[in-house]
């Protein structure tokens, strides 16, 4: 095909695409899905991407454990979601193919590694027959390439040895794509020289490889056109891409920033938490100290132990090792000190799904700890807007003296989309003052330090670090009698003592909540947490359709908005989508008595939009 | 400490709080030794900190003056981890008990020691769970009879100085709660240490285990059962030192000096880097009814953990400057729209 003429495709535009690359999970799909995303984000579309990947490092090869898939959507128009269905699936190989099938549009168009259609690989995925020959596409277009056979006789002028040759084939796919999409060529090849860096024989395997990809797109006669997708009308500004576990980091970094603390990582690795691990052990320049404890609980006691010492202090983990942590969180509500704790939640009970996201860790981390422990929860609502509330948990647990639960899931955790970076100097100042003097007297009217007299408007105690002079004072887990901090079993100070924390964590200001979509609507949709993206893209297209429709959304669920039960009973229904069993439902209702209806789903998959839309609908017609 | 006119003095080092242990424990003469030593480390009490566990022995930092904090059962080690880790400036003292350090948080203990964190960790070692009103504990005898071991119980015992060397902690000694000399003695080595530190000591619990360690504490019994380690001098006891250690075949062994001489006798050596030599002395005795030795079993120079990680910090700044908020947000590319 080299002495075929470029031809002239007509170039058609999209306002949007979805596409999966999917293959086995030693194939490079992540890898590739990042890049393709880069690009477009350079370009200035917007975009969203959902990875997924088994819980296995390298399942077999070839079977449908194995397979890892990368969604990423782009358009030229504002969107929230990575997408319902996939209109465009690379497929690597059979498994591949069978299990990400059932994802694709109607019609959508596949593009396949007809070279691993092997009978050996039909097999291991599962195959009677091949697909490619049966019949079983004839709904979609179809696009068969050898991709790895034209990979191998590309890369074999650099002398790379064929067995080698076949993992560039992720970038004669992206190669491929890249022409199909119109991407530009050179910042796959700076990525590739950069990633590769030192690996000459590498990085010749992969530009040719990519290469080998864009030529077959434009010279094939395989494909009818090629695409464009204009940028999007996005606020104006400086742009990056990042997922949700990055911009955690990067929050907790920046609230030791803007408290001017030290940061302190005690942490336990687990799926999907590991990774704000891993950033934030890149950020000792920032003074960050990250301890990989020997458990769970080692993780959350380090931590309470650096937040007496005056850090600024996390742990990071899994609802498994929440469970794990739950006496020491109970400690550190007894202890009032603050702490920010970081679940990225996933499929349980037990181990459960470790790759998948639900949002059922809502009621643990309310109630999880034994007795009356009140623990402030805040729950980000996108990737990018795990930066926001890792530095408003911080502003809650320095302002109160207490622990607080930021609930992530596994969804926004690798997600990623574009997010307008914000002017550093607009970030909110979260700094408190260490106690340093006497607050009392005895009665010879010499002065004291007394550890748990409250501040009148926030009822949070002073904190009095260790090296501070005349401050030397114990506490413990131990009921402490108001004001002294002595130990007190003492049955009025305990109620008091009990009330006093109640009232703490009640008293907490968190923003009133607002009303998104029609606020003059009898129907609202409640969420919490990572369905924003999904319900707000549903709220958009009902109101295309003529429907009146509100969307309220929570990112503070303990203390609730103050203003959220008059808002609520406004509306004559109430969805609530969520991925558990109705947690936030039982939590509203208890609280306001309002019939809030559930619309649940826990299958390890967030919500799409048409799924939301359709319980929007039914909830409409029904009322 | 910097200036003898803000000199302590022990009772400095008390606080207005009473003292809840049952008359007659172990504990007291354990918390007099602190309180004594106190003054002669020439310390402040604003820079110590004492965090315990749950347990009898746990609730000692209510009696110091100093900053405390009485943590929850098993966890001491890893919260003065991180406040070790956080204030490399304070000297962190962990006070646990048998149940607590042996049992519940026995994991943490070993880890806090491999890592070798700047801490002083006291393991009162009575031998019995006293706060939950005596069951066995993780170091009671097998057979021991207990309301939740009527029968006996059928569990073998942790060596807590077997079990630090196991764990090459860089500073191993055991005491006990008859000798106030020895105590303070070995709760200044464990101060001067830098790296962690864990000293057993063999404590009464006169209400439910009255007794345990007297084979071997009880003055009478001192000279046939008790075997002072010193560094650099020959492993010797008895009224005259008629009795010595040797090492035999990769076992430490109890000897008479007449039968074997003086010179064949183990010349402990307490820097020794491999802690083989050291383990073989811990398990010289299976109880406290044959001779044991008390002292320094091992005190070795290791980095420590917090500076480890400190300089990590320093060499990270160095290289990449002092973190930048709007740099490390712009790390993975951006572009305009």
């Amino acid at each position: 095909m080299t002495d075929t003429a470029p031809r002239e495709l007509p170039l058609q535009e999209l306002d949007e695409v979805i596409i999966r690359f999917a293959g086995d999970s030693g194939d490079g799909m992540q890898l590739t899905g990042d890049q393709f995303t880069s690009i477009s984000a350079a370009l200035g579309n917007d975009l969203a991407t959902l990875p997924e990947f088994p819980a296995e490092i390298r399942a077999p090869q070839g079977t449908l454990a194995g397979v890892s898939a990368f969604q990423v959507r782009i358009s030229d128009f504002a969107i929230t979601t990575p997408g319902d269905a996939p209109t465009v699936l690379v497929a690597m190989n059979p498994a591949a193919l069978k299990a990400q099938l059932h994802n694709l549009v109607q019609g959508g168009a596949i593009i396949i590694n007809t070279d691993a259609f092997s009978e050996k690989n039909l097999e291991k995925a599962g195959y009677e027959s091949n697909p490619l020959e049966d019949g079983s596409l004839d709904g979609y277009r179809s696009y068969p390439v050898p991709m790895s056979q034209i990979t191998r006789d590309a890369v074999a002028e650099h002398g790379v040895k064929p067995r080698d040759a076949e993992r560039s084939k992720n970038f004669f796919a992206l190669g491929l794509i890249s022409w199909m999409y119109t991407r530009p060529v050179e910042p796959t090849m700076e990525f590739i020289g950069t990633k590769f860096r030192g690996k000459e024989l590498v990085i010749k395997a992969n530009e040719a490889a990519f290469h080998a990809g864009y030529n077959f797109g434009e010279t094939a006669e395989l494909f009818e056109s090629h695409y464009e997708i204009k940028p999007a009308e996005l606020p104006k500004g400086e742009y990056t891409n990042v997922n949700g576990n990055t911009a955690l980091a990067w929050g907790c970094a920046a609230a030791g920033q803007l408290a001017r603390l030290p940061v302190f990582l005690g942490s336990y690795p687990i799926t999907p938490a590991s990774d704000i691990l891993h950033d934030l052990s890149e950020l000792k320049h920032f003074g960050v100290r990250t301890f990989q404890a020997e458990d769970e609980i080692a993780a959350a006691a380090s931590a309470v132990g650096a937040a007496f010492g005056g850090a600024l202090a996390f742990t990071t983990t899994s609802g498994p090792g929440v469970a794990l942590k739950g006496e020491t969180l109970g400690l550190a509500v007894s202890l009032e000190l603050p702490l920010v704790v970081i679940d990225i939640q996933r499929g349980g009970p037990s181990t459960g799904l470790p790759t998948k996201p639900e949002q059922a860790d809502l009621l643990m981390a309310m109630y999880g700890r034994h007795s009356e422990s009140p623990m402030p929860i805040v729950a980000p609502k996108s990737p990018a807007d795990c930066f926001n509330a890792a530095i408003e948990a911080c502003r809650i647990a320095l302002r109160y003296r207490t622990p607080v639960m930021l609930l992530s899931d596994g969804y926004l955790a690798t997600s990623s989309e574009p997010w307008l970076l914000p002017d550093i100097d607009s970030l909110p100042d979260i700094g408190v003052d260490f106690h340093t003097g006497f607050n009392g007297t005895n009665e010879d009217g010499d002065g004291i330090f007394l550890p748990y007299l409250r501040d009148s408007e926030t009822l949070a105690r002073p904190w009095a670090i260790p090296g501070t002079p005349d401050l030397m004072h114990r506490i413990g887990g131990i009921e402490k009698e108001d004001e002294s901090g002595n130990i007190s079993y003492d049955p009025a100070n305990h109620q008091k003592m009990v009330d006093l924390r109640a009232a703490k964590i009640e008293g907490i200001d968190v923003p009133d909540v607002e009303v998104a979509g029609d606020p003059d609507a009898d129907f609202c949709m409640l969420g919490w947490g990572s369905t924003w993206g999904a319900i707000d893209a549903a709220v958009d297209r009902l109101q295309a359709a003529g429907k009146k429709v509100a969307h309220v959304h929570l990112t503070h669920l303990n203390p609730f908005p103050k203003n959220l039960g008059e808002v609520l009973s406004k509306f004559e229904t109430v969805i609530c989508p969520e991925m558990n069993a109705g947690q936030l439902v039982d939590l509203v209702r208890a609280k306001y008595l309002l019939d809030v209806k559930p619309v649940n789903k826990m299958n390890g998959v967030p919500f799409t939009t048409a799924e939301i839309e359709s319980a929007a609908l039914q909830a409409i017609e029904a009322s | 400490m910097t200036d003898t006119s803000t000199r302590t003095e022990p009772a400095d080092w008390a606080t207005d709080q009473e003292v809840r242990w049952c008359p007659g424990c172990g504990d007291y003469s354990i918390l007099t030794a602190m309180r004594m030593l106190m003054p002669e480390l020439e310390v402040d009490r604003e820079n110590t900190v004492f965090v315990s566990g749950i347990g009898c022995a746990a609730r000692f930092p209510y009696y110091m003056n100093t900053y405390g904090m009485h943590g929850i059962h098993g966890r001491a080690p890893a919260i003065a981890t991180g406040l070790a880790m956080a204030r490399p400036d304070l000297d962190v003292w962990v006070i646990g008990g048998d149940g607590d350090m042996m049992s519940i948080g026995g994991n943490h203990l070993i880890h806090a020691l491999r890592r070798n964190v700047n801490l002083n960790i006291l393991l009162f070692n009575n031998m019995i769970y006293g706060l939950t009103k005596g069951q066995f504990s993780p170091t009671s005898e097998v057979g021991k009879v207990t309301k939740s071991s009527p029968m006996g119980s059928v569990d073998s015992p942790f060596n807590p100085m077997s079990v630090a060397l196991g764990a090459e902690a860089s500073f191993v000694a055991r005491t006990h709660d008859m000798d106030r000399q020895h105590m303070m003695e070995m709760f200044r080595r464990a101060h001067d240490h830098k790296g962690a530190s864990i000293v057993e000591v063999f404590q009464n619990c006169n209400v439910f285990n009255d007794g345990a360690w007297e084979g071997i504490t009880k003055k009478g019994n001192r000279d046939s059962n008790l075997i002072t380690l010193e560094h650099g001098k020959p492993v010797k006891f008895g009224a005259d030192g008629e009795f010595g250690v040797v090492i035999d075949n990769g076992t430490a062994k109890v000897v008479s000096v007449a039968d074997v001489g003086e010179s064949a006798l183990l010349v402990h050596d307490e820097t020794k880097p491999d802690p083989s030599t050291a383990f073989m002395l811990s398990r010289l005795s299976r109880g406290p009814f044959e001779p044991t030795p008390i002292g320094v079993f091992r005190a070795v120079e290791r980095i420590e953990y917090a500076t480890s990680s400190t300089a990590q910090l320093a060499m990270a700044q160095n290289d990449k400057g002092a973190g930048d908020l709007s740099s490390l947000l712009r790390s993975r590319g951006t572009w305009q729209v």
